[in-house]
């Protein structure tokens, strides 16, 4: 899919009202629990609240609603044209759903710019791969962490005074970031040259780069031989275990979503139609006759 | 040897003449990266400019005419003149204003366009700001001295007699003209590599829907380089307008600037400056020695029937990237 959407581009068409304060409900099941092999689920980081997104006639999303807790992964699954990416695309604020409330860190969110979204710390990579083309891997990475540096256009130019400390210190995460992704042997090169998978995990080190504290990954792995996928899911697994970011990502993969996620989301034409743990998503019936007789790669 | 140093001369004419090209086509290329809008409104950008300056710096009362029309009165000069230097800032200001109001008013009503309607909206704002000129200022022919130093230069000419044994006649004009438009490509150069705003402006130029990924408000860089866009358009009209007065005639060195383009490319910022000067030194050279053999006049229309060539052969310019439809 090609986002020829016209809003996401579209400065000032919304007033950027930013957050109405409120509490989240804290329901039962909200406890928090600490997982299996041993990582900690908070509380509901993220709420969708009877989420709608409509094109002209067409309803990408039909009152959809699903919470993402803390420090877990949450897949999004569904056929082709499900709306998966229109999720994403609604939590990162490329998108404006015509209805419904999104909720973070227990706020309610007006409607926002996708840049505005980005500096709550929300980081996201695109289903298809969005990097900067002219530039090096490392220069595509230090652009995650653009909007924290501080010091002013005069000092940086001149490299001048808290400018160079700065870059130095912003330089330095860069580059564990740059050696936890195993790419270090492609920093200098021009993104534009490299294949398809190191690509993807160029635009997963630009993602991480800004340290969000919501990482959304549209299909990771798409198009990626069996080794590569095998890498991508260990750098995700690892990314939520060792920084304890919370994930939230399409994929087609089955193998893939039942290894890695906590909690699965089922998505088809627009509809919810199943949502819980692996094993359950598995067993639904609901879930299975949708994607039995549907072409999916 | 005579003849080799009197080409010599040309080429040296013909460099520093590309210099102006080059800056008007700088102006264009920015904004096209950035937001790829093909700025129509570029050169009318630089009459503007040049009539604020000339305008603040001679205290003129902005829409005299105007008032004068509606109350009766008489303005016409506050009764002040206002030194270049501040007035060359207070000018820059106004087109930092002018790159606002654009935004504001234009640019973001028109998001997700096509580049066309784009192009269409840049036609409409180079005639609204040709008549807003007229009117804030007025449409008489205007004469612009900031202090540079004009006429044939004594110390470049008996330099180079020392040097060859022929001396070179070179227009201070051109030489300060140079030297100002290097400087401010290197500030540019610096801008855009090592601050942040630089380097965001590169990132929306390169790919917009990342970079609002990385929480770069694509609002403020267009505005950015809608201002930088002005102010090299400031610096262009205080050359042109130097040389050959303040006059409606200045807006059509933009015309120039196209072949400029189609050399250079149109994302390039060295394709800009290298393709004028290409222009400038093809078009003195071939005056030279071709022009007498076929009448003269010849800088009329060179540029135009070499970019005319460059868009069958190259149709990407020199610089400019390889184009290819994605499907
Ligand atoms: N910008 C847009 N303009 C118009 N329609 C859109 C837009 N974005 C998505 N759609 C439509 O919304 C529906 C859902 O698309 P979406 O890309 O969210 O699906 P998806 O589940 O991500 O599919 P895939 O697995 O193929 O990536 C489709 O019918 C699509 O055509
Ligand atoms: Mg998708």
């Amino acid at each position: 899919m090609t986002m020829q959407d016209s809003h996401s581009l579209a400065p000032g068409r919304h007033s950027a009202r930013t957050t109405t304060p409120g509490p989240v409900d804290q329901g039962a099941d909200v406890q928090p629990y600490v997982t299996a092999d041993g990582r900690r689920i908070g509380g509901v980081l993220m709420d969708l609240r009877n989420i709608t997104l409509r094109f002209g006639g067409v309803e990408a999303i039909k009152n959809i609603s699903f919470d993402i807790r803390e420090g877990e992964i949450r897949a999004i699954i569904g056929p082709n044209g499900a709306g998966k990416s229109s999720m994403l695309n609604v939590i990162s604020g490329f998108y404006v759903p015509q209805e419904g409330e999104v909720w973070f860190k227990g706020f309610r969110r007006g409607p926002m710019r996708p840049y505005q979204v980005a500096r709550l710390g929300i980081a996201r990579t695109f289903q298809n791969i969005a990097l900067f083309d002219g530039m090096t891997v490392l220069d595509n990475i230090m652009t995650g962490r653009l909007t924290m540096m501080k010091s002013n256009m005069l000092q940086q130019a001149l490299w001048w005074g808290t400018a160079e400390r700065e870059e130095i210190a912003h330089r330095e995460k860069v580059e564990k970031i740059i050696d936890f992704l195993e790419i270090q042997n492609i920093r200098k090169t021009p993104v534009g040259r490299l294949p398809y998978g190191l690509k993807k995990r160029v635009e997963l080190a630009r993602a991480l780069a800004a340290e969000p504290g919501l990482l959304l990954l549209d299909e990771p792995m798409a198009g990626m031989n069996v080794e590569e996928k095998e890498d991508m899911s260990r750098f995700i697994l690892d990314v939520n275990d060792e920084f304890g970011t919370t994930i939230a990502l399409i994929e087609h993969d089955m193998g893939v979503v039942m290894d890695l996620s906590d909690r699965v989301v089922v998505m088809d034409y627009g509809r919810k139609i199943g949502d819980g743990t692996p094993d359950e998503v598995r067993n639904n019936q609901a879930v299975i006759d949708a994607y039995l007789g549907v072409a999916h790669d | 040897m005579e003849q080799l140093l009197y080409t010599a001369e040309v080429v040296v004419n013909g460099l520093m003449a590309g210099v102006m090209y080059s800056l008007v086509a700088l102006g264009f290329v920015l904004i096209f990266k950035a937001s790829g809008v093909f700025n129509y409104a570029q050169g009318v950008l630089a009459l503007f400019a040049a009539l604020t300056l000339v305008g603040i710096q001679q205290g003129q009362v902005p829409f005299a005419h105007l008032i004068n029309a509606i109350t009766g009165s008489h303005l016409e000069h506050f009764g002040w003149t206002v030194p270049s230097l501040l007035a060359i800032l207070l000018t820059a200001g106004v087109m930092i204003l002018l790159a606002l109001a654009i935004e504001k008013l234009v640019l973001q009503h028109l998001v997700g366009q096509a580049p066309i309607i784009l192009f269409m909206a840049t036609i409409g704002l180079a005639y609204f700001l040709e008549g807003l000129g007229d009117i804030m200022w007025g449409a008489n022919v205007k004469s612009l001295d900031v202090g540079i130093p004009q006429g044939i230069s004594e110390t470049a000419e008996a330099w180079t007699a020392q040097l060859t044994g022929y001396g070179f006649f070179i227009d201070r004009l051109d030489i300060w003209a140079t030297v100002i438009a290097a400087l401010l490509v290197a500030a540019l150069v610096a801008f855009s590599q090592y601050t942040k705003q630089g380097r965001a402006m590169r990132a929306v130029a390169d790919d917009p829907q990342a970079a609002l990924s990385v929480g770069i408000s694509l609002r403020f860089i267009w505005i950015m380089v809608w201002s930088i866009a002005g102010f090299v358009a400031l610096v262009a009209g205080i050359m042109w307008g130097t040389k050959s007065g303040v006059q409606f005639s200045l807006s059509l060195i933009a015309l120039k600037a196209l072949p400029v383009l189609m050399l250079g490319g149109f994302t390039s910022i060295p394709g800009a400056i290298v393709g004028g000067l290409i222009i400038g030194v093809g078009e003195k050279l071939f005056e030279y020695s071709i022009g007498p053999m076929v009448g003269g006049a010849t800088e009329n229309w060179f540029a135009y029937v070499l970019a005319l060539l460059f868009l069958v052969f190259r149709p990407q310019g020199l610089f400019g990237e390889k184009i290819i439809e994605r499907v």
